[in-house]
């Protein structure tokens, strides 16, 4: 059923009232693309407070220990990514039957294994090589 | 006058009574949706690229000595910015507003271009020092990364002006809705890659 027929036969519409209302809430929906006033404020103040808070860290050097540093910057980027799905993003279990949330969490695996893997094999390459040169030791960064 | 009306009720017999709740009436924004999660697979790869070779930096400048950190708080306000501008479009666009819709598509790639500009005086900034791709691994793989991400924006905004003239030109269609939504997804998911380029490439690059 188009739209363009719902529309230029009334009588059809009165009698489908409601389908034509499921049909044309399913086509505005769109997946839930579209939030709330109050949920992209939301999103946008928390963004800022967790974009602000790891830049000032890191510029004013606010923290004696790097370590305590980069854990904190990561964590917030963390959770600035979780506020992004949810408020911006909208994703939910439901949008979509649940299959974009199948989706991100099959992303989500081989983006660990593809990140984690490659620092892994490629740092103890690293270990495993033979000894350095003279010459190369004295090249190196 | 009882043709239509036996039409009518061969058509409700036949096609109307469809009693799931939730089946996806349309699988666009799911493909859309899952053409990012391959993107997202890029950026991993980038990601991973620089990470193993970030320290590499072949006896040249690092990531302290280049990233100015101001700059790139900056750019990162005015993606910030463009994403709530983006959302604002959306919500006109939920009240059949044309106008309003076409105006905060307008500041929305107002910001995108701000960003954009800030990433090529950038560049073009480390370039000039002499700190180009062919630098060393470290520039190889950070022009890599945050250059895709700078193409993505750019190709974001073309589609941006696209569906403005779009919009302008056959109002909010129910096949522009469902393209507005689907840019949405695009700048929004492009604001998620860039919260990890600034926490890993430039915070974490500062602190190395």
């Amino acid at each position: 059923m188009s739209t363009s027929d719902t529309l230029t036969n009334p009588s059809h519409l009165d009698a489908h009232g409601e389908d034509t209302r499921h049909v044309h809430g399913h086509d505005d929906g769109l997946g839930a693309a579209h939030g709330t006033f109050k949920g992209y404020l939301t999103g946008f103040l928390l963004s800022v407070v967790l974009t602000a808070i790891p830049f000032w860290l890191v510029m004013g050097e606010v923290l004696p220990s790097k370590t305590l540093t980069v854990v904190l910057v990561l964590a917030f980027g963390g959770v600035q990514v979780l506020v992004h799905m949810v408020y911006f993003l909208h994703l939910n279990t439901r949008s979509e039957g649940g299959w974009n949330m199948l989706a991100l969490i099959f992303t989500l695996i081989l983006v660990v294994i593809t990140f984690a893997g490659s620092l892994w094999v490629m740092y103890h390459l690293n270990d495993n090589m033979m000894p350095l040169t003279v010459h190369e030791a004295r090249n190196l960064p | 006058m009882s043709t239509p009306s036996h039409t009518l009720s061969g058509a409700l017999s036949d096609r109307f009574l469809v009693r799931e709740p939730h089946h996806p009436e349309n699988g666009t924004l799911l493909g859309f949706w899952l053409y990012l999660m391959s993107d997202c697979l890029i950026f991993a790869v980038l990601f991973a690229m620089y990470g193993v070779v970030g320290g590499n930096y072949a006896a040249g400048p690092g990531p302290a000595d280049l990233f100015d950190l101001k700059l790139i708080a900056v750019a990162t306000a005015m993606l910030l910015l463009s994403s709530i501008t983006y959302g604002f479009a959306m919500l006109e666009m939920a009240r059949d507003r044309v106008g309003p819709t076409l105006l905060w598509l307008g500041i929305t790639g107002l910001f995108g271009l701000a960003f954009l500009g800030i990433e090529l005086y950038e560049f073009s900034h480390l370039i000039h020092l002499g700190a180009g791709p062919q630098r060393s691994a470290f520039l190889s793989a950070f022009f890599a990364l945050v250059g895709t991400h700078g193409l993505h924006v750019a190709f974001g905004i073309v589609w941006l002006v696209t569906l403005m003239l779009q919009v302008r030109q056959r109002g909010l269609t129910t096949s522009n809705r469902r393209r507005l939504a689907c840019l949405s997804l695009f700048w929004h998911f492009l604001d998620v890659i860039w919260i990890g380029v600034f926490t890993f490439v430039y915070l974490m690059g500062v602190l190395r």
